[in-house]
């Protein structure tokens, strides 16, 4: 089944849903910041794959959509935390040469990644509901 | 010290609200799903650190966060079992999936660094 973008879905969060994603990416962003401030960067690196909005998005998404789209969700998520180390490998490899631009490289390598997953995994069959 | 923790704060927020907004905009759930694995806090912080503390400490936070997604993709995974028990709030699973990150993260870089593999 092929992605369908559908932009009225983007009205089924009430506002303080979007309040609770805010504020929890920045409490995480910080406390990310904090532990890699006492404990170094190797700790620190650790956290940068925390999972950050997982629950609270998995929360929102049973209760807009059901049970059964909450597991598709967690699903998918499992793609993009793949392609999260193929994000976090090509910093690596470029950040002593490129700098901020091997970040904006890694954001781009990390859709393609996620979306190439996605296709392999789900692209050709019927595996996903909805 | 306040101004970079408000400035951590607010792009990291931004930048999860955003990639969150991106996903819901997507109707197939398995597809809107890879948004809530998106690496937003890793750019937030690899970008203020790179500013801050130069490319080497950012290839090395980078290197571990790699890592760190073998535990990620575990704890997803462990996400995407539990929330079909029906008895289970989806909430619950996921807060106890956590277990599973903090087990997969942290339990190799303790027993690396007991072995004095990062000096």
């Amino acid at each position: 089944m092929m992605p369908k973008v559908k932009l009225w879905g983007l009205t089924k969060s009430k506002w303080w849903e979007h309040l609770l994603r805010f504020v929890f990416g920045g409490l995480v962003t910080v406390g990310a910041g904090l532990v890699a401030q006492k404990w170094g960067p190797h700790v620190g690196g650790l956290f940068l794959a925390f999972p950050s909005i997982l629950p609270a998005s998995l929360t929102l998404v049973k209760r807009h959509d059901g049970r059964s789209q909450a597991v598709h969700d967690a699903r998918g998520a499992r793609i993009g935390a793949a392609a999260m180390a193929v994000f976090a490998l090509t910093v690596v490899a470029l950040v002593g040469r490129s700098g901020g631009l091997a970040l904006a490289i890694a954001g781009v390598v990390w859709l393609a990644a996620s979306v190439l997953g996605w296709f392999l995994v789900y692209g050709r069959g019927p595996r996903d509901a909805a | 010290m306040v101004v970079e923790m408000i400035v951590r704060f607010a792009l990291g927020g931004a930048l999860v609200w955003l990639f969150s907004l991106i996903g819901e905009a997507f109707e197939t759930k398995t597809f809107s799903g890879l948004f809530g694995a998106a690496p937003s806090v890793a750019i937030a912080t690899l970008g203020l650190a790179l500013g801050k503390k130069g490319a080497e400490y950012v290839g090395t936070e980078a290197r571990m966060m790699a890592f760190a997604c073998v535990a990620l993709f575990a704890y997803t995974s462990a996400c995407a079992l539990i929330a079909q028990k029906k008895g289970m709030p989806v909430w619950l699973g996921a807060a106890l999936s956590y277990a599973v990150w903090l087990a997969l993260a942290l339990g190799p870089y303790a027993i690396a660094r007991k072995a004095g593999l990062f000096g």
